[in-house]
């Protein structure tokens, strides 16, 4: 299935979860300072490797960096 | 002398902005001479090539993480971008910012109050970047925010403060902290600010962005600490014309 994750067009395995998607931005995998939302709402870290995937489903990974 | 924001104890009054360094290396040299215990950062999407770890940077410089919402331009997306730093810094700590418009980056007054109305009820400390409006003050103050946090001009401007008439309203009729947040330039900006009333300066370009960003923190630092104790102290008033500093009498007749 088709996954947009942080903006870019993944194919993941039918029934891959947030955590699949989270591992496919890049992120390091312990999650430390990471944050995920799926189509919008964030899914909280304890569940993103129960949370499943439906095609076409935006996923956003995103971190701290320098700003403000 | 300490003061607070929520339940929060502070002794410095200059928080920082990580925005703008050039490496991290710089970034800890200036936070060590700014002697800020707080410093913002900003939620981006994770970059796999991103070298260092830029929590680490603020951890061993004892800081606080305060997350903003830069970028956002609705409540909606301000408020997930919070949730977003909530879960993934562990702080309910926030500081809003709704922008209306990529030029000027002005605050969307409204946009923003509905914004820091939802976070307050979902339980975040909320520090809302506003614009130097004393009724929009009254009302993020009304919704439940923990501090008002007007510009002084517009973010990165340097232009100092613009309209320090509205900084004093703000600050005469605020019963939570007022922190200057942008448009610092240089010290005398944030002096200014202090001696004006404000509890506290957020800056980032003025420091990240001079030439030696370190011996600017320091600068700010005592700034900000002259300006606090000059309004503690109480200036004198202006007047027209001299009053002198010399006794009047016994002056002595010379010819």
């Amino acid at each position: 299935m088709t996954i947009w994750v942080n903006g870019e067009r993944r194919d993941l395995p039918d029934g891959a979860t947030v955590a699949v998607a989270v591992e496919a931005s890049g992120a390091s995998s312990d999650g430390r300072g990471i944050a995920a939302a799926l189509d919008g709402e964030v899914v909280p870290r304890d569940r993103w490797s129960d949370t499943e995937l439906a095609d076409g489903q935006h996923v956003e990974v995103v971190q701290a960096v320098q700003g403000g | 002398m300490s003061w607070r924001i929520a339940d929060r104890e502070l002794g410095s009054r200059l928080i920082l902005g990580t925005g703008g360094f050039r490496t991290h290396e710089a970034l800890a040299a200036a936070l060590a001479e700014s002697g800020a215990e707080i410093a913002t950062v900003a939620m981006r999407r994770v970059d796999a090539g991103a070298s260092g770890s830029l929590l680490d940077v603020l951890r061993d410089a004892d800081v606080s993480v305060l997350p903003n919402t830069a970028g956002c331009f609705t409540a909606r997306d301000a408020v997930t971008t919070a949730q977003l730093a909530r879960e993934a810094l562990g702080t309910d700590w926030v500081k809003l910012e709704v922008i209306g418009d990529d030029k000027t980056l002005l605050p969307d007054a409204v946009e923003l109050v509905a914004a820091a109305e939802q976070l307050v009820a979902d339980g975040f400390v909320v520090l809302p970047y506003t614009n130097d409006d004393p009724i929009l003050a009254r009302r993020l103050e009304d919704v439940g925010c923990a501090a008002v946090m007007p510009l002084g001009s517009p973010i990165g401007s340097g232009m100092g403060i613009l309209n320090p008439y509205n900084l004093r309203l703000i600050r005469e009729q605020a019963g939570v902290p007022v922190i200057l947040d942008a448009g610092i330039g240089t010290a005398s900006d944030a002096a200014l600010a202090m001696e004006a009333g404000a509890d506290a300066v957020l800056l980032a370009s003025a420091v990240s962005r001079a030439a030696d960003p370190a011996q600017m923190a320091r600068a700010m630092r005592m700034a900000v600490e002259a300006g606090r104790a000059a309004f503690e102290a109480g200036r004198i008033p202006r007047r027209l014309y001299a009053d002198p500093s010399s006794p009047l009498e016994g002056v002595p007749e010379l010819s």
